[in-house]
């Protein structure tokens, strides 16, 4: 993701605003799936027949709580996003395109308070078709920032209905998607905001006359993408609502590798004594909880490495890069401590769901760590090529004003 | 030629009373081995807990009573369809009381109405989420607040411990065993049951408690006479 024409401190705090409400809004979504109270309000978009937004608070009882609360959360997290998208087309775009998008946007908030489940439904059809053809001028264009804050725009709407088709539909399935889009959401705005800064314009500053080996860079590219693999297998563990596969640690079952035959799978949900009385296990769910056990154990070892070679190419030439690869290796060990807890003491809601939180942040900071790589490699190349006379193709993309 | 025909009579009622004949299926379920304790329920919210002003609920797994009978053992006949009176028996009731669910197991046939109440000064969601939904047995969630008309529920085929549950207060549970035919039974807080008006002939009747025997069924082969059948079995808590 290329910077904008000029940055913006203010416009990179907003999305950093929004990009905190988003942790908050993933929280308060793991606290619903944790304490397993996402079927509380059995409808939507309204809330037990109420516009949302007018249902009594009288009524916040039990799981409803956190239910409603995250479909409040979500709306400011839509709300802020429009602005956002709003706020970066009106420094980088004019014209026709800049006005579609305001409609879209405006078109999107009006919805707010209908009560109309198709509606919805065809609106996150249309912001998907937006969002394809948006990350499709992202890749392409040189200054793509815009079209990628319309990406998270259109991510926010999706997101929105999925987590209310959860809801309707029943279907644990969608709430696997509507888990690993939110994280990938909050990278987008982490990205958005980071770009919008002033350290990304140091950076690149800096970036100019630095290289950093081609390895570190394919490292950090594999690292983030195994914690997102981690956190899909993650998501799909929450979103089983089988509870815990495995009750120990380091064993498992009292094993190396559980046995998964029908009576000792029989044994196993038998011996569960838990009040939320998940659905009883199968076999399937203790190969994924063994997989993510798997997964933690390379991420723990690949990470810190990453981490030092990130500290050692970058440390003192981009300060912030070395603290960041050292607050990811704090991130990845107080993440494994927590999976460990989160077995140990039977999956209480708020271990799981920090759990949870702290896989999103190390997600985002191997994203970030991942981009500034990307970025001193092309700056690298840009050096070379700077060097060499270089005519202007015809009809190459001006810089818009 | 009357006489004949009279005592004729007679002896076609005599075996038409003798085919018709039927008895009870009695008995006692108890629990073997050391149960784990119950828990408290201590996640409740404070709504739920002023209704408990003395002391809060506990799980429920195993119940046991006198001399370690079992409560909550699903008793029934195997290999028995096309039998279900659902359509025309009394609707079995689920009571949302003290956010818990009462009772915690029952059954009932195929077609039968499951009647849900919500007794409670407050809100719950009433929510069956079945696991033959392939043979027809649809998930539902219905609101149901305070004081309202109680809720209706029928599933067409037959599964085990069809669960009912509040997302609102994630800690209610009930089960409902669901069969095709009437011969069924859900042992008492003294592990006694009894299924009546059995057809007399030759059964396997099966028993089966959610944690007890590591969930998995024990059979046993009976024969019910007019004078009815006595089932005495044991399950391990393992």
């Amino acid at each position: 993701m290329n910077e904008s024409p000029t940055n913006s401190p203010w416009l990179s705090r907003f999305a950093w605003l929004t990009a905190g409400l988003t942790l908050i809004l993933i929280s308060v979504g793991g606290l619903v799936t944790s304490k397993g109270v996402g079927m509380s309000v059995p409808d939507w978009p309204t809330t037990y027949g109420y516009n949302m937004f007018l249902f009594p608070v009288s009524q916040w009882v039990g799981g409803i709580f956190y239910e409603h609360s995250h479909r409040l959360i979500g709306s400011v997290v839509g709300l802020f996003t429009a602005l956002l998208t709003a706020r970066i087309w009106e420094r980088e775009a004019k014209g026709w395109s800049r006005r579609l998008v305001y409609g879209f946007i405006l078109a999107a908030l009006a919805m707010m308070g209908v009560r109309s489940q198709v509606s919805f439904i065809v609106m996150a059809v249309v912001a998907l078709l937006v969002g394809i053809y948006a990350g499709n001028r992202a890749w392409e264009e040189e200054r793509p920032l815009r079209w990628w804050a319309l990406v998270a725009f259109c991510a926010v709407i999706v997101q929105g209905v999925l987590g209310g088709l959860r809801v309707t539909a029943m279907k644990d399935a969608i709430g696997i998607v509507h888990g690993t889009i939110a994280q990938l959401f909050l990278v987008l705005l982490c990205l958005l905001a980071l770009c919008t800064g002033r350290f990304w314009q140091r950076l690149k500053q800096v970036a100019s006359d630095h290289a950093i080996p081609g390895s570190l860079r394919s490292l950090l590219l594999l690292a983030t993408l195994l914690i997102f693999a981690q956190l899909l297998l993650g998501a799909s563990m929450r979103h089983q609502h089988a509870g815990l596969a495995v009750p120990d640690f380091p064993l498992a079952h009292g094993r190396l590798y559980p046995a998964t035959d029908p009576d000792s799978m029989a044994l196993y949900n038998s011996r569960r004594m838990d009040h939320r009385e998940p659905k009883d296990i199968q076999p399937f769910h203790i190969h994924l909880h063994m997989a993510h056990r798997a997964m933690a154990l390379v991420l723990v070892g690949m990470i810190p490495y990453a981490a030092i070679r990130v500290r050692r190419a970058l440390g003192s030439t981009v300060p912030a890069a070395g603290q960041l690869a050292t607050a990811w290796i704090g991130l990845i060990v107080v993440q494994a401590g927590l999976g460990v807890v989160t077995v140990l003491t039977n999956k209480p809601a708020d271990i799981a769901t920090l759990h949870v939180v702290v896989g999103a942040v190390t997600l985002v900071v191997g994203v970030v760590l991942t981009v500034m790589a990307r970025e001193f490699s092309i700056a690298t190349t840009r050096t070379v090529l700077q060097s060499r006379p270089r005519p202007l193709a015809a009809g190459a993309p001006q810089p818009q004003a | 030629m009357n006489m004949k025909l009279q005592l004729g009579s007679i002896l076609a009622l005599g075996m038409s009373v003798q085919l018709a004949s039927a008895g009870d299926i009695t008995g006692t379920i108890k629990l073997t081995g050391s149960a784990p304790a119950e828990r408290e329920i201590s996640t409740m919210d404070p709504l739920c807990r002023k209704l408990h002003p003395d002391k809060l609920p506990t799980t429920r797994f195993y119940m046991t009573g006198a001399e370690k009978g079992l409560a909550d053992v699903v008793v029934y006949l195997k290999g028995i369809t096309g039998k279900s009176g659902g359509a025309a028996a009394e609707p079995v009731v689920l009571d949302q009381k003290n956010c818990e669910y009462l009772p915690y197991v029952t059954a009932a046939q195929t077609g039968q109405t499951i009647t849900v109440k919500n007794s409670d000064p407050l809100m719950h969601n009433v929510h069956p989420v079945p696991k033959n939904r392939s043979a027809g047995n649809k998930e539902d969630n219905k609101v149901q607040m305070p004081k309202a008309a109680p809720l209706n529920f029928t599933f067409p085929a037959e599964e085990l411990f069809l669960t009912f549950k509040c997302d609102v207060h994630p800690w209610m549970f009930s089960y409902v065993s669901v069969f095709d035919h009437p011969y069924f039974a859900v042992t008492d807080e003294t592990g006694k049951f009894k299924i009546s008006g059995v057809p007399a002939g030759k059964y396997t009747v099966a028993v089966v408690h959610r944690k007890a025997n590591a969930g998995k069924e024990v059979t046993k082969d009976i024969e019910v006479t007019d004078a009815g059948a006595v089932v005495d079995l044991s399950l391990e808590a393992k």
